[in-house]
């Protein structure tokens, strides 16, 4: 998915001159092509976060557009006040980009875990939160990004993922992607995991439970009408994330549920425990310790659709 | 002169104790990331010989105690260099040699970057510019208790761009915090390219004496220097130490040495006896 993002911003960058990168020490193998085609738009802060999000913002202010880019935590966490206090109060124009969102680089361990950048870039006024699914959602997110004036989280991929839409999306920030459709419950995923999500769903099809299946690319703005509709419509809602239960996709949508008093609506969370994950594996070994396989999807979605509500 | 003080001490017990260690380090870290299929191997080659000295002589732990109270503390903040210390604490009996074989694998004890949950290992790093904020609170607590200990903090370059890292510089100064060491894994080689085309830091020494740390350039891969130096700090009472160790990104694999690729490879197949045969004897 780096490879699509970077791919797309290169197109883009190709057409707009007042788009800049400004990363830090992270990119080998992928940045180059950007690096060579506009050097005097390609900048290498080292490894430091916090002067690379202000030097973003100062480029920003003066009326361009400014990526910042790093592995995982390094451009939300290292610097969060730079993006609350600099990026998010002056509206700049300014994108951060994270490679490697939830457990992508697995058994580098949880330095390089971003588990709680949903929750944390979420509070922040002004931001616009988004996680593609796949390659073909990651392309659009990108360019919908930089069309976009203010500032945006994008949660990146690693690499390898597989794609969940078939041919062409319509993409917009805010508004949810109906993957499948379904009326005897909903999931709804964010970011790279929807994979299994999909899998799940088709596997519950198999078994005559016939899955709504959302795409919550956007996870602020939330798509409250795609909530309540699937809320309403399906009756129960199992949300799927990769990333500290407390705070992402499936507090979001709580909260959309809630403040509508949407009663008697079965949920669940799929999400990790709120732990410091320290058991040592691969990104998809990882998930399945923590529930997230596409069997684990698929029982804890059946579980709840034969449940009696309370 | 000088050379001649080498040659004799190349020939001495310690110099080849060192020189073993250092082999066996490197050996094991060329397999731990063959097998891992795992990046970050330049930076372990690049700093084992420091640990060789730091763990044979200088270091003083138990391996059957790692809580010890009166243990040095030893940080590695560059944690993607952690098989290094892994390999290290491995071979001093910390834990089961058999560990290593599990280093990055699923359902692994050993991750890829160095982790406290591992016995004598003191501190989790992965992200820079965490490593020496920590050990000048671990040095300023020892003297607030009247302890004796020693914190020693081994750093990359790349540690060194970020400002946290000066934050602590300034404030161990300030606290005159001289049971505190640095040592600069120097090999001038970052994650995206060379120091001179990232951020410069030379001059390096100087920048450090003028904020007011007791400094000393040497050779990262002379065990007589490291040694040296090592010993004897602090090197001026009142000031804590920095060392900017020499060194040579990928040491002892040829291919290897002083590029920015070896940050992301690891040593195939076909070519992982050759490597560590290459190793043996090297001076
Ligand atoms: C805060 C932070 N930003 C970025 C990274 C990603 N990263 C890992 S190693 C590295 C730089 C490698 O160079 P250096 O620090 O000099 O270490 P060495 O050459 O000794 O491997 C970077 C940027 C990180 N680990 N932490």
């Amino acid at each position: 998915m780096r490879a699509t993002f970077n791919k797309t911003l290169v197109e883009l960058a190709e057409k707009d001159n007042r788009i800049f990168m400004v990363l830090a020490d992270i990119g080998y193998g992928e940045i180059e092509p950007f690096a060579e085609n506009f050097p005097d738009r390609y900048y290498n802060a080292g490894v430091a976060e916090q002067n690379m999000t202000g030097i973003a913002c100062g480029v920003a202010m003066e009326g361009n557009i400014a990526i910042t880019y790093s592995i995982a935590n390094f451009p939300t966490l290292r610097c969060l006040e730079q993006i609350r206090n600099d990026v998010c109060y002056h509206n700049a124009n300014v994108k951060i980009v994270i490679i490697g969102g939830g457990m992508a680089y697995g058994p580098l361990g949880i330095s390089h875990h971003s588990t709680e950048d949903l929750a944390i870039m979420r509070a922040l006024p002004n931001l616009v939160v988004l996680a593609p699914s796949d390659c073909i959602e990651a392309k659009a997110a990108t360019e919908a990004m930089i069309a976009h004036n203010g500032p945006v989280y994008y949660r990146c991929g690693y690499k390898n993922e597989k794609d969940i839409h078939r041919g062409a999306i319509d993409f917009k920030i805010g508004k949810a992607i109906e993957v499948t459709e379904g009326n005897d419950a909903t999931v709804i995923y964010t970011g790279t995991i929807g994979y299994n999500a999909f899998e799940a769903v088709h596997s519950l099809e198999r078994q005559g439970i016939k899955c709504r299946l959302i795409s919550m690319h956007t996870i602020k703005p939330i798509d409250k009408e795609a909530i309540l509709k699937a809320a309403n419509e399906t009756g129960a809602i199992v949300t799927v994330e990769e990333h500290n239960i407390n705070g992402g996709l499936g507090s979001a949508v709580a909260e959309v549920l809630a403040d509508h008093s949407a009663v008697g609506v079965k949920f669940k969370r799929i999400a990790l425990p709120d732990i410091n994950v320290s058991l040592v594996g691969s990104q998809e070994w990882l998930r399945g310790k923590y529930g997230m396989s596409s069997d684990a999807i698929a029982d804890t979605v059946k579980a709840l659709v034969f449940s009696k509500t309370s | 002169m000088e050379r001649i003080k080498n040659e004799e001490i190349r020939q001495s017990d310690s110099y080849l104790k060192y020189q073993e260690f250092a082999t066996s380090i490197r050996s094991h870290c060329i397999r731990m990331t063959n097998r891992g299929r795992s990046g970050h191997v330049g930076s372990m080659l690049s700093m084992a010989d420091l640990l060789a000295v730091l763990y044979e002589k200088i270091l003083r732990v138990k391996p059957e105690n790692p809580k010890w109270p009166e243990r040095d503390r030893f940080i590695l903040s560059k944690g993607h260099g952690g098989a290094a210390v892994y390999a290290v604490l491995a071979e001093k009996g910390f834990f089961p040699m058999e560990w290593l074989d599990t280093y990055y694998m699923d359902n692994g004890k050993l991750s890829g970057h160095i982790s406290h949950h591992i016995p004598g290992v003191e501190f989790s790093t992965g992200s820079l510019g965490h490593g020496l904020p920590v050990a000048a609170g671990m040095a300023l607590a020892a003297k607030q208790a009247g302890k004796t200990h020693k914190i020693f903090c081994l750093m990359s370059d790349g540690d060194c761009n970020e400002g946290s890292t000066w934050e602590a510089i300034m404030f161990a100064a300030q606290h005159k915090l001289d049971n505190l060491t640095v040592i600069i894994d120097y090999n001038r080689i970052q994650a995206l390219g060379k120091m001179e085309d990232v951020i410069e830091m030379e001059p390096f020494a100087k920048k450090l004496e003028d904020f007011r740390w007791a400094v000393c350039e040497i050779d990262g891969h002379n065990y007589d220097e490291i040694e040296d130096v090592l010993s004897k700090v602090p090197m001026i009472k009142g000031k804590p130490t920095w060392i900017l160790a020499r060194t040579v990104k990928g040491k002892c694999v040829d291919y290897l040495e002083n590029t920015v690729s070896c940050h992301y490879k690891y040593i195939a197949d076909d070519k992982l006896d050759e490597a560590i045969k290459g190793l043996g004897g090297q001076l």
